[in-house]
This record gives structure tokens, C-alpha cells and sequence, in this order.
């Protein structure tokens, strides 16, 4: 310990003698780092969210090869005033549907007007689109049109609402490998598409919705939270810091010390390679609202050392001496924490993780060779005491001193109230809900839930065990059975079925005689009805998107409300119940992108409780360690560990739903708030190590850190709070969790650890 | 003497383009001909060389495979007809998959109106019309469409040449063929490599109507029949949006057998086996 003291001397004694090599050298650095930061890429993949082997996502991956299909882009539309089936709205669909045709990487338009309608006509089996030039469509047409639309399953809550106020069309696209530039030009082409059809149809709103389109989101939002919040964020901390500091040339230092760190650590992250989205979009923020703290803590003691008469140097140097081990400390344990972002089972949550720890460690290196180099360098000048800082942390000690019982039990008691709200948390991701109403996806999407039909959807692949089986009576009759127990379920409001289809053409078969729209019995007479049926339609028409090469399987899809994530599952189950209660050859759980989404937050809190148990458990260790007293090391893990649960209890009442966010909350806020408590205890403990008694020690520990640790959480909660404005769900929910759990900390580190430790310490002695 | 020597290696570089220009025909002599006017030429002359044949037989087996590598296959018989001055009459019988076994496919094809279309469903004992008059959906669930696999009629399409490139040992002529139809057809246009020599088609591109490339058809395994008439042996279709892909087998090719005009009616439909 002793040379390390000699040593660390010798060290600032170079870094201050050498103080213009340091800037050169750490400017040089600076700028070869930076150099990366135009590899910096953007995803617009919302499939990026899922790790490679996360099982949901395989079976929707596996799904999507069968049938073919992969995104969905939902366009709505809906005349102002009246019925969809007008010649003038149903030309406008009509229209809207050839040009969706050219949609860059769509393999199927399913709409209102080209719904392969099949009839007989004498002894023959017709198949049409349903509209063939609307405009000259006489009323009857019209009237008889609307009846087969509303009547047909495949059309009606789908394609049609069953009000006939809207009208829908689904496109269907099957992206590239390499999806980003796809997502930009296929979305491109479908808002020029729309912004046209306006123009053409001003009397008819058009809306766009659909997981094709998220993805574009995806990317603006990234883009949205970098640009615009980060500067926020950046100005709060130069403000903050001038307030505090007060001090220009003090400021400066801390704002070129944050810029550097800032712009190594993007370079570092482009020469990585690393591609950014809207969950890692916020690391320039947590970077600088984390890294500040270091450089804070530094300058204050070194101003404070000026003030009491110290030469500039030698107030820098004491300050080093001062805080370099608590600085070093406090970026290593939270480096820990971000780094078991890890963990996770969403890899953006690794980028976020792993830059945010290399920031902080950027932070702390600048702090040490940079900013004492600066400080030496600038004419830094004492500010002006303040008299009246210390005197309102001693007049809290004093409170806190005299009610200590009293505030340790009303704390302690809060804590538990509020913790009690964690029961009413229920975990869901719902990726209709991602952003929030500034986004036009999301205006776009309510009201297509609203008017014409659910965007979360149950797939099922159901298989008939043989070649060419799905035309079987028995496979028809059981997922027939299903679909119609799906129909009865109140959280549904439509399916789609292949059984349907069958029924129709017996009935078409038979003169369009409504008694035989039931099952046909003679399986090769099915097949042979399909077969006929498959010939009669036209390109991109087929029902490969609904039946696998070997005629083995059928996909069936249940559209339903919008639900939280554990409804889903239990949906989900109830439908894997019945199948083996009904039908156990096609048991099978469902699929699809609501499904792998609903099961997002529980992979990734699995994932991530064990890493934030061990993060937990090395940093309180380092803290043992650290402080020499197994003793006081147990005591931190109260203020430690309660902030993250009383917010979560409080979430609880507040919002109740919590998705991919809760499942990092803990790890990334314990790491900030353990800085706290570490400063806090380490100078209580240097008191009372100068022989104070407890409630003295205290009211030093508060008189010394006082105002630091209400500086840093000020800055972090302002940090935080900011981010929390971003459109995207997981990073406000983030942002906000974050900061009540900050805020929770100072409460616990102000209010709860004093009286803790006075009784504890009376007990002993 | 130099100038001596000069002149037959000057004819020997004249003469593959004067096999050129006479093969290209008398268009191009008399005017320099178009693009549209090359194009049509080959098809012409294309369907010229493919006529007389009278009729074959022969067998379809078809092996579909998805992204997923799961296969399944199709087995089927096919008798065509050649019709003087219209298009060429077929007839498909399925033998596999087994629920469809006996069902039979009858296409009269016409030079400029819609093909017309029967099916013969062994289990209703009947014939029904397909009324689709769009023949490029897809055929029996595999990445061909009925417009793939029929023998394309000129006066259906339009015309462009494009250039000449190598094709394997052979030089091919690749020109666009543009549908006269657009409803008719789900594609916007065709680029199809043919080799000088014999006119065999060894690839065709079909691209969407959106203009993208959707998918890609290579030929194979090429015969000669009554010292006239190539047919394919191989044909592979790959969709380049789906990853989907079918290898269709030809075999069993035998030409002016005893099959009669009155197997190529609604009638005859319903005896074949």
C-alpha cells in the first residue's frame, strides 16, 4: 500500500510535469479512435432484438421457409364518410392493389378487390377476383359484391371491417439476407404509393401498418434518440457541471475530458463494428452521464484544496491522491455491472453492456491523464466559498441524527409497502406498443386495431403426419373443430383456416347450393377439387402461403385482440390443451411474431437474474474488500439492493406492465448506485477510524460527500430522465426506472444507511 | 506480296460474319435491322425449326424443394398434339401424388387468344372448364407455372435482341421476350439464352411485374429426336425471392406415335388413364 502510495505520487508528478506530452499524446489517441466512429452502423432489423437460438424465433423462422411468407405490410383504407363498397373506394383499392404488386421485395398482395372468389357458374367452377373494374360496377353489382365480401371468412375482419367501413390489404415480402437497404426502399415505395393514392382519393384516409413497416421504425427511432437526445443530454451536463463547479475553465476541462470519452469510446464501438438500435441507441447517454462523475469528483476536490490555500498543482495532486482509489473503485464496479449485460438474451443489451463499461473505463483513464493535465495547464482559479452548502448538509445530519429511529422504521416500512407493488408487475413486450404515438406506425397501427383487425396473430403449422394428407376427412374435420373453438375464444377475431377454402369449393362444386358448404368426405375427391382450384389461380395468388409442398401441412392464423404478453402464452396453451385433449396428432404450440415477442422479457429476465445475482455478489465483495469490514460491506447491500425493488414496487402501481427493460434495470442501475455508497462508506468509515463516535461520523460523512453525491445523482437522474423521452418503450421505460431507482438511492444512502449504521455501530459497542 | 498473303486471312475473319448476317437473314440485309426485328427472327425461326414433329409422349417427374429441405414429388405423363396453323394440344395425366392419380389436364393452345383449359377429376367422373385465363400461377404447387412449361407461341410475346455471349461450349443469342397479354402472364418479361446452332433454349429469366428478378430456369441434358427435334432433359427452376426450387425430369420421349386427335377433346379426356 505504501509504495503504491510512492508510486501513484510518482505518477502525478510525471502526468503534471509532462502535462502538454499528456494532451498531445491524449488527443492523438482521441483522434485514432474517433477516426472508427464512420463505421458506426444502424439495424433496422426488429429481429436483432432475439439472440440465434432463441427457440420461438426458430420455429417462426422455420414457419416463414415452409410457407414462404416472412413480412407483412397492412395498408388500410378508409373513406371519410360511408361504406367501402362504393365504386369510388372500391377503384381506389382496386388501383392501390396492381401498383402494391411492384412493391420491391413482395411475393403476394392479398386485398379486398382481388380475393380469388370461386362460384359456380352452370357446371363449371369459376374463379374471379371479387372486383374487376369497380368504377363501372352497377349498384346491384355493388350490393351483391359487399354480401360475398362480409360473408366470407377469409375476407371479412381481415381484409374487410365487418362494419364494411374499411377496407384492407395485406402485402406480403420476403426479405433479403441482408434486410436493412430492403426495409429502406420497400417502405420508401409503399409511403410514395400512399402519399399518391391521397392526393388521387383526398376523400379517403389511407393508413400503414404491419412488422414490414416496424422495421423502418426500428432505424428512425435509433436515429431520433442519437441526434436529439443525446445533445440534451450533453448540454444538461454542461450546465450542471458550470453550476456546480463554478467555475468557466473548470467546466471546460470536464466537457473536453466528457468529449473525449464520448467520441473514443463511438469510435471504438465503429471499429468494432458495431451496428446500433433503438435498445443500444442510448449508450452516448448513459456513456456521459456515467463517465461525468470521475472528472466531477477530481475537479471539486481539486478546487476545494484551491480554495483552502493550496497552489494549483498541488490541489491536483491531492485531489488524485484523494480519489483515485475511489474513482478506480466506483468504474470498476460499474463496469462489472454493465458488463453482465452480457447475459442477456438480447444482443443489443451486449453492445449497450459492453460500451457503456468501455466508456466508463475510458473515463476513468482520461480522468487520471487528461483532465490533471488540463487542470495544470488552465488558469484555474478558486471559486468563491459558499457558506451556505455545508451548513444545510450539516443542518440535514442533524435531522437525520435526531429522528434516526424514526426514519429507520418509516423507510424502512415505505420499502416495504412499495416493494409489495412488484406482485401487480406483470411482464409483457407487445411490439404493436414499441413506440409511442409520435411515430406514425403507431397512429397508423391503433387504428387499424381499432377498425379493422387485430395485429398480433397465433400461427400454426398444423400437420396431417402424411404426404398429401391435408385433404383427409379427419385432418379437415379436426382443424376445422379448432378453428372454430378459436372463433369462440373472446380474445379472437379471426382466423384463418384451410378447412374453409374446402368447404367453399364443395359448395361451388355442387351448384353453390348452400347445404353442402360443409367438409368434403371422399379424400381424393378433396384433393382433386384443390387441384382444380390450384390451377384456376393466378400468378402470386396460389396457396403455397397456406399449405407446404407436400400438401402435409396447413398454416391456420388466429388474429387476436391486442393482449399483454402472458394472455398470449395463455392463449397459446389453452389452444396446445385442446389439441391434445381433441385433436393429439396436430398438437402443436403456435408460432408467429407475437408469440416470439411474448416470450421476450421472461427469456431475457431468466437470462439476466443470475448475471445481476453475480454482479451483485463480485461488486459487494470488491466493497468487503475494498473497506476491510465484512461488516460494513453486509450493511451496503441494503442501500444497495432495495432502491432497484422499491422502484419495481412502484412501477407495479404506477404502470403495472413491464417488458425487455425490466429485465436490465437492476443490473445497470446497481452499478450506478453502488458508487454511492461506496463513497459514503468509505468516509464514515474514515471517521470513525479518526476515533469520531457514530452520529459524529456521520455528520462528517455528510459534511464530505454531501454535496458530491447529490451532484452526481442530480446529474445521473437528469441523464436518465432525458433518455426516458425516447418514442421507443424499452429505453423511456429504462430511462425511467433508472431514475426513480437513483432517486431511491440517495433517499436510502441519506436516510436509511445513517440511522443503520449508528444502530448497528451502538449495538457493537 | 504482302498484300497477297493479306487477302484470305481478311476472307477467313469475313466469314463467320457473313454466316452471321445470312443466318440473321434478309431483314438485315436490306436495312439494318432492329433489335425487335432480330428478336422475332429467332423466335420464328425457333418455332419453324420445332415444327412437323406431330406428336410425342413422354414423362414428367417433378422434385420440389423449400427453404426448409423438405422435398416432395410429382409424377405425371404428357401426350401433345401439333395443330396445324393453332397452338399444340396437350395432355397431362397425374400419376402422383397418389390422391390425384388419373386426374388429367387438357390445354388447347391457341397462337393469340387465351389457352383453353379442362381437368378430368377421376373421383367426380367429370370434366370442369378452368377459367383462369392466367396460366403463370403456380402448377401444382411447384415453382413452374403452366406458361413455364407449354412451348411459348410467337405471336404471344414481343421481342427484343439484346447481344450474343458465350453459354458453356456454344454461343447463345440472349433476347427479352416481352408478354402481349400483360394480365395474362405474371411476368413482365423473360430474357431467354438460345444457342445459335441448334436454337435450344439452356436459360430463361423470368422477371416480376415489379421488374425484379424472380426466378431463373436452367435446361439440360439436351437429345435429338427424327434427327430434328431437341428435347430437354432437365429443367430447374430456382425463385430467387423464396429459395424455393423445382427440378423437373423429362423421360420416355417418343415421337408420332399412334395417339389420336380424339384423345385431345372434352371426350377423350375422360378416357384417359
Amino acid at each position: 500500500m505504501v509504495s503504491a502510495m510512492i508510486d501513484l505520487d510518482r505518477y502525478i508528478d510525471a502526468v503534471l510535469r509532462r502535462r502538454w506530452l499528456v494532451v498531445v499524446v491524449a488527443t492523438l489517441a482521441m483522434l485514432g479512435m474517433t477516426a472508427g466512429a464512420r463505421f458506426i452502423g444502424v439495424t433496422n432489423d426488429y429481429r436483432s432484438l432475439f439472440s440465434e437460438d432463441d427457440p420461438q424465433l426458430a420455429a417462426l423462422e422455420a414457419l416463414e421457409d415452409t410457407y414462404s411468407v416472412s413480412h407483412t405490410a397492412l395498408i388500410a383504407i378508409a373513406p371519410r364518410e360511408g361504406s367501402v363498397f362504393t365504386r369510388e373506394t372500391l377503384g381506389a383499392v382496386e388501383e392501390l392493389t396492381e401498383a402494391a404488386w411492384r412493391t420491391p421485395y413482395s411475393n403476394r398482395v392479398d386485398s379486398l378487390t382481388n380475393y380469388s372468389h370461386s362460384e359456380a357458374f352452370g357446371d363449371d367452377l369459376v374463379v374471379a377476383p371479387l372486383v374487376v373494374g369497380a368504377q363501372s360496377k352497377s349498384d346491384e353489382e355493388l350490393a351483391r359484391i359487399e354480401e360475398v365480401a362480409l360473408s366470407a371468412p377469409q375476407v371479412a375482419g381481415r381484409l374487410v371491417a365487418h362494419d364494411g367501413r374499411v377496407a384492407g390489404m395485406a402485402i406480403n415480402v420476403v426479405l433479403p439476407e441482408n434486410s436493412d437497404p430492403a426495409v429502406v426502399e420497400l417502405t420508401d415505395y409503399l409511403n410514395t404509393l400512399l402519399d399518391q393514392a391521397r392526393k388521387s382519393h383526398p376523400d379517403i384516409d389511407y393508413y400503414l401498418t404491419g412488422d414490414a413497416v416496424i422495421h423502418r421504425v426500428f432505424a428512425d427511432a435509433t436515429k431520433d434518440d442519437m441526434e436529439n437526445l443525446s445533445p440534451i443530454v450533453f448540454l444538461l451536463i454542461v450546465v450542471m457541471a458550470a453550476a456546480l463547479l463554478r467555475s468557466a475553465y473548470a467546466t471546460l476541462a470536464v466537457v473536453v475530458t466528457l468529449m473525449f470519452t464520448i467520441n473514443t469510446t463511438l469510435g471504438f464501438a465503429g471499429w468494432i463494428g458495431t451496428v446500433f438500435s433503438p435498445v443500444n441507441a442510448g449508450v452516448p447517454i448513459i456513456v456521459m452521464t456515467v463517465a461525468v462523475a470521475d472528472s466531477i469528483h477530481i475537479v471539486t476536490a481539486a478546487l476545494a484544496g484551491m480554495s483552502r490555500g493550496l497552489g494549483r498543482n498541488e490541489a491536483i495532486a491531492e485531489s488524485l491522491r484523494s480519489n483515485t482509489w475511489p474513482v478506480f473503485l466506483t468504474s470498476v464496479t460499474t463496469a462489472i455491472a454493465f458488463l453482465s449485460l452480457n447475459a442477456s438474451d438480447s444482443p443489443p443489451f451486449h453492445v449497450l453492456g459492453n460500451l457503456v463499461a468501455f466508456g466508463v473505463i475510458c473515463a476513468l483513464v482520461y480522468s487520471m491523464t487528461l483532465l490533471p493535465a488540463l487542470l495544470s495547464i488552465l488558469p484555474l482559479r478558486a471559486p468563491r466559498a459558499r457558506a451556505d452548502r455545508p451548513g444545510f448538509f450539516d443542518r440535514f445530519a442533524t435531522f437525520v441524527i435526531a429522528r434516526r429511529t424514526f426514519l429507520l422504521w418509516f423507510v424502512a416500512l415505505s420499502a416495504v409497502v412499495l416493494v409489495m407493488g412488484i406482485l401487480r408487475i406483470e411482464l409483457t413486450d407487445n411490439w404493436t406498443e414499441y413506440f409511442d404515438d409520435r411515430y406514425a406506425f403507431r397512429r397508423d397501427t391503433d387504428f387499424v386495431i381499432e377498425n379493422l383487425t387485430g395485429m398480433e396473430s397465433l400461427e400454426y403449422s398444423l400437420n396431417a403426419g402424411r404426404e398429401g394428407g391435408i385433404t383427409d376427412p379427419g385432418y379437415l374435420r379436426e382443424v376445422d373443430a379448432f378453428a372454430e373453438w378459436f372463433r369462440g375464444q373472446p380474445e379472437v377475431t379471426h382466423v384463418q383456416a384451410f378447412p374453409d377454402i374446402m368447404k367453399r369449393l364443395n359448395k361451388n362444386m355442387h351448384g353453390d347450393d348452400p347445404a353442402f358448404y360443409r367438409l368434403p368426405a371422399d379424400p381424393e375427391l378433396a384433393a382433386q377439387y384443390l387441384l382444380l382450384y390450384e390451377f384456376s389461380l393466378p400468378f402470386g395468388r396460389d396457396l403455397n402461403d397456406r399449405i407446404d409442398i407436400a400438401k402435409s401441412a396447413t398454416r391456420m392464423t388466429v388474429v387476436m385482440r391486442s393482449l399483454s404478453a402472458q394472455q398470449q402464452r395463455d392463449l397459446d396453451a389453452r389452444g396446445l390443451a385442446w389439441l391434445r385433449a381433441n385433436a393429439p396428432g396436430l398438437a402443436t404450440p403456435a408460432t408467429g411474431v407475437s408469440i416470439v415477442f411474448s416470450h421476450l422479457s421472461q427469456r431475457n429476465i431468466h437470462s439476466m437474474l443470475r448475471s445481476t445475482i453475480v454482479a451483485m455478489g463480485l461488486i459487494s465483495f470488491i466493497l468487503i474488500w475494498f473497506l476491510k469490514s465484512l461488516r460494513l460491506g453486509l450493511v451496503s447491500l441494503v442501500p444497495n439492493f432495495i432502491p432497484a425493488a422499491m422502484s419495481f414496487g412502484l412501477w407495479g402501481y404506477l404502470v403495472g406492465q413491464v417488458g425487455l427493460a425490466g429485465s436490465v434495470m437492476t443490473a445497470i442501475a446497481f452499478g450506478l448506485i453502488v458508487d454511492d455508497t461506496t463513497h459514503f462508506l468509505s468516509k464514515y468509515q474514515k471517521a470513525r477510524r479518526e476515533g469520531l463516535l457514530p452520529p459524529e461520523a456521520v455528520r462528517s460523512t455528510f459534511r464530505t460527500v454531501g454535496q458530491a453525491l447529490w451532484t452526481t445523482t442530480v446529474v445521473l437522474a437528469a441523464g436518465f430522465l432525458v433518455y426516458s423521452a425516447s418514442g421507443f418503450e424499452v429505453s423511456w421505460a429504462l430511462g425511467l426506472m433508472v431514475t426513480i431507482t437513483i432517486v431511491f438511492a440517495i433517499a436510502a444512502d441519506f436516510l436509511l444507511l445513517p440511522p443503520l449504521l449508528m444502530a448497528i455501530d451502538r449495538r457493537k459497542s | 506480296m504482302r498484300r497477297i498473303h493479306a487477302y484470305p486471312v481478311r476472307l477467313l475473319l469475313l466469314a463467320p460474319c457473313l454466316i452471321l448476317l445470312s443466318w440473321l437473314g434478309t431483314p438485315l440485309l436490306a436495312h439494318s435491322a432492329t433489335p425487335e426485328e432480330i428478336g422475332l427472327k429467332i423466335a420464328t425461326d425457333t418455332s419453324a425449326r420445332g415444327d412437323g414433329f406431330g406428336n410425342f409422349t413422354a414423362t414428367q417427374a417433378m422434385v420440389l424443394r423449400n427453404k426448409q429441405g423438405q422435398e416432395s414429388r410429382r409424377q405425371l405423363r404428357v401426350k401433345v398434339l401439333e395443330v396445324a396453323g393453332d397452338g399444340d394440344k396437350s395432355l397431362m395425366v397425374f400419376d402422383e401424388p397418389r390422391d390425384v392419380k388419373g386426374t388429367a389436364l387438357l390445354t388447347h393452345g391457341h397462337k393469340q387468344e387465351a389457352d383453353d383449359q379442362w381437368l378430368y377429376l377421376p373421383a367426380l367422373k367429370r370434366v370442369k372448364r378452368i377459367s383462369s385465363s392466367n396460366k403463370s400461377g403456380s402448377f401444382m404447387g411447384s415453382e413452374f407455372s403452366y406458361e413455364d412449361l407449354s412451348t411459348p407461341e410467337v405471336e404471344k410475346y414481343t421481342y427484343r435482341y439484346l447481344r450474343d455471349e458465350p453459354c458453356g461450349d456454344l454461343t447463345c443469342t440472349v433476347c427479352e421476350r416481352f408478354p402481349v397479354d400483360k394480365k395474362a402472364s405474371g411476368y413482365s418479361r423473360q430474357v431467354v439464352w438460345q444457342d445459335k446452332d441448334e436454337l435450344r433454349t439452356w436459360k430463361v429469366e423470368y422477371y416480376d411485374r415489379k421488374d425484379a428478378h424472380l426466378k431463373t430456369l436452367t435446361i439440360g441434358k439436351y437429345q435429338q429426336y427424327l434427327d430434328q427435334y431437341w428435347r430437354a432433359g432437365e429443367m430447374n427452376m430456382v425463385n430467387h425471392l423464396t429459395g424455393k426450387s423445382t427440378v423437373l425430369t423429362w423421360a420416355d420421349y417418343q415421337f408420332r406415335t399412334k395417339i389420336r386427335e380424339r384423345d385431345f377433346s372434352k371426350t377423350g379426356l375422360k378416357r384417359a388413364r
